[in-house]
């Protein structure tokens, strides 16, 4: 039997990791690759505590996550679509129009 | 024979997601984004959430990430050498659907090895045959309106991607 702290640790350092990629990536697609990371990484704590307390909440609660995982990506390419038409670049360091 | 399994899942879903990271190619990063879904969804089965892990597979690697290699192609930002040793990527992806294939012929050995209850029983009570039932059961009754404002979530990702992805959407008003 695993223990659920191993499951735990290991949510933690991909979440880390995801983070880690959203502030130092200047790819726009990797740092949404790396939103994708924390998302999965939400996704094994929510499943290893549907097993660890016998409740399936935490796997109906992975669809859900699933779900706003699949329009955030797509909301999320339409923007970078449409900001590689507008500027013709992917990189977050020439967008500053919002930069005060 | 669990602690084998999780450490092997384990370990290629924090090589893989640190790999995410440090490539530069967005392509390869997507690639080994493949291989941790496909790890994750191996973690899943370990975890008695079978449908889960299926669900893993289709719709982050066959919808999600097929839409993230379509964008990277789309907007032409890789290198050109893109498309050498394709097999080596076959290979890794390859190997995980092996191991969960295994693990599926010999009834979830990892899983059943650690002793734990099988997770197949509702939210009332009822002893389902196995984990889509009991999934199912539980979606579709106790938490019936989120899955209603799911759907709606999923409309207005929709409407809002064409809106945002369509080019000449204003112009053809005017």
């Amino acid at each position: 039997m695993i223990p659920i702290s191993y499951y735990l640790i290991l949510s933690a350092i991909v979440f880390f990791t995801g983070v880690v990629g959203v502030l130092i990536r200047r790819n726009i697609i990797a740092i949404l690759l790396s939103v994708e990371l924390m998302l999965n990484a939400t996704n094994i704590n929510f499943v290893a505590f549907s097993d660890y307390l016998q409740d399936l909440g935490g796997q109906v609660f992975v669809f859900f996550a699933l779900t706003v995982a699949a329009a955030e990506v797509a909301v999320g390419l339409a923007i970078i679509i449409a900001l590689h038409r507008s500027r013709s670049t992917i990189n977050v360091e020439e967008f500053n129009l919002l930069k005060w | 024979m669990s602690q084998l399994f999780f450490g092997y899942f384990a370990g290629m879903i924090v090589i893989t997601s640190i790999l995410v990271v440090a490539l530069k190619n967005p392509v390869y990063s997507a690639l080994s984004l493949l291989v941790m879904f496909f790890h994750v969804a191996g973690l899943f089965i370990t975890l008695h959430a079978e449908f889960l892990a299926a669900v893993q597979i289709i719709v982050y690697a066959g919808a999600i990430l097929v839409l993230y290699l379509f964008v990277v192609m789309i907007l032409n930002v890789t290198q050109d050498d893109r498309y050498h040793s394709q097999w080596r990527i076959a290979g890794v992806v390859c190997i995980p659907l092996f191991i969960e294939s295994l693990l599926l012929l010999s009834g979830g050995a990892g899983a059943v090895n650690t002793g734990s209850r099988s997770l197949q029983s509702g939210p009332d009570g009822a002893i389902a045959t196995d984990n889509t039932l009991a999934i199912g059961k539980t979606l579709y009754s106790t938490y019936l309106f989120p899955f209603e404002v799911a759907s709606l979530v999923l409309l207005v990702a929709m409407i809002g991607a064409i809106v945002l992805a369509k080019k000449d959407i204003g112009q053809r008003e005017t």
